[in-house]
């Protein structure tokens, strides 16, 4: 299958934002606007993430998300206080394909399982926020970074895997919105050892970033400052990575 | 004039993405939630996202098995998407065996998992087996080779292998993308997803004469 280039939008309702290490967030503009020109511009799918969904414990993002479906022709992942089945079936409803669940996931893991059963492992996604530990491990953590889980991201990662999840996205919390590159350990620690697909997030801020990462063997690039601020479009993300080799939907 | 195209809604599945997306390439879309609501369709349009028998069990409930049969006979377009593929076709084995609509005689499938990871998620390319034309078809302005995305398990085994429209390679397997037979459709993928090229069979297949 071809590597995915995917968009992915951090969203306080009702605006897009974007943050350093997941934090300190500036006003982009209107979500729906720029999903669609990622669309347009030949993006293979989106993510849209609540960040502020699990702080205050609630999920407002189903009317954006219903606003986009009607604009964008590519799947869907929502993520951001997925908390409940009920949960998942509003934004299924609403036009999301997939949902993404990190806090539900590592403080209840049969959650996992339970939504697979209902709407299938290709619906559920497992993010894994991970933030390096001084002896070279990762901790994975909840809430855009903040708070500690106690888990090794590595391990908790099969786990989730085990449970059932049909993909995993792996953020690096340290590189994210530093334009700095993914991290590869991480990516190389996490990607050789599960089966499914595994979609890299956090750092990406030239081209040689994604082809590196690409190398790894991975799934999906997750992209967001490079498209934000208008410095690629997909289309050329895309095209450079073709040039180096890597198989992509143009 | 917009062309018009009728969903039917049986109760499974999002409607939405494929509403917005035959609005999005120009048509007048109605939503039938019985079998009398087909009655007059000019085209059909059968979405859905779930089990073969609970499919199956919302067409019977809502009196669409029957409506669907007689507008298939009557030479009205019919699209299924992904399940609604697959029901058009006469049996499945998913949980058990289960009839199906039998518009187009076949199978329903498990994806032998061999060596392929199952369900089959993801974006893959298109290709005309030998012996097959797009031309006259909903493929008609697509070009052999375009990606399609695909979210499926079972996959669909038509009897006559003149009914394969399209194909895709999975691992070591040729899965069927595009059953076809007349003027009736199953799309395996989600054309609804499929960014611009996936839209572009469903404004085609929205121009079919009626």
């Amino acid at each position: 299958m071809p590597l995915r280039v995917i968009p992915r939008l951090d969203i306080k309702a009702p605006n897009l934002v974007k943050g350093i290490r997941l934090e300190g967030l500036r006003v982009l503009g209107k979500p729906s606007d720029f999903a669609q020109s990622y669309f347009e511009q030949g993006a293979d799918e989106l993510i849209y993430q609540d960040i502020v969904a699990s702080l205050y414990g609630r999920n407002n993002i189903v009317e954006l998300v219903r606003e986009t479906a009607e604009r964008i022709f590519v799947p869907l992942t929502v993520g951001g206080g997925v908390r409940t089945i009920m949960d998942i079936q509003n934004l299924l409803r609403a036009g999301a394909d997939k949902v993404c669940i990190n806090t539900a996931a590592t403080t209840r893991p049969a959650f996992i399982k339970e939504a697979a059963k209902i709407f299938g492992t290709q619906c559920i996604v497992v993010a894994v926020e991970a933030i390096r530990k001084p002896d070279g491990r990762w901790e994975a953590f909840t809430n855009n970074g903040r708070e500690h889980t106690g888990l090794d991201a590595r391990d908790w990662s099969m786990r989730a895997v085990d449970l059932g999840c049909g993909e995993l996205l792996i953020t690096s919390v340290d590189r994210e919105g530093t334009k700095k590159g993914y991290d590869l350990d991480l990516i190389a620690a996490i990607a050789p050892n599960v089966p499914i697909p595994v979609l890299v997030h956090g750092g990406a801020g030239s081209l040689q970033d994604l082809v590196e990462a690409a190398k790894l063997g991975i799934d999906g690039l997750v992209v967001s400052s490079l498209l934000h601020y208008r410095v690629h479009t997909v289309a050329e993300l895309k095209a450079h990575l073709v040039q180096a080799g890597v198989e992509v939907r143009q | 004039m917009k062309p018009r195209v009728t969903v039917c809604d049986y109760g499974l599945g999002n409607l939405h993405s494929v509403l917005k997306a035959l609005n999005h390439v120009g048509c007048e879309v109605d939503v039938a939630q019985d079998g009398r609501d087909l009655a007059f369709s000019e085209r059909i349009v059968v979405p859905g996202v779930g089990a073969f028998a609970d499919g199956m069990a919302g067409l019977e409930r809502r009196g669409m098995v029957e409506a669907l049969r007689k507008l298939a006979k009557a030479g009205r377009p019919i699209a299924g998407i992904c399940l609604g593929a697959q029901l058009l076709l006469s049996e499945s084995e998913e949980f058990g065996k289960h009839r199906g609509l039998d518009i187009i005689r076949g199978r329903v499938v498990l994806i032998p998992s061999e060596g392929v990871k199952v369900p089959h998620v993801g974006w893959d390319r298109l290709h005309v087996p030998a012996g097959a034309a797009w031309a006259g078809t909903p493929l008609q302005a697509t070009e052999p080779g375009t990606w399609a995305y695909f979210v499926h398990s079972f996959m669909l085994v038509p009897e006559n292998k003149a009914h394969v429209l399209a194909a895709c390679r999975y691992g070591a397997h040729e899965i069927t993308a595009v059953v076809a037979s007349g003027r009736i459709t199953g799309f395996q993928y989600h054309p609804e997803k499929s960014g611009q090229a996936g839209l572009e069979m469903l404004k085609q297949f929205a121009q079919t004469e009626v």
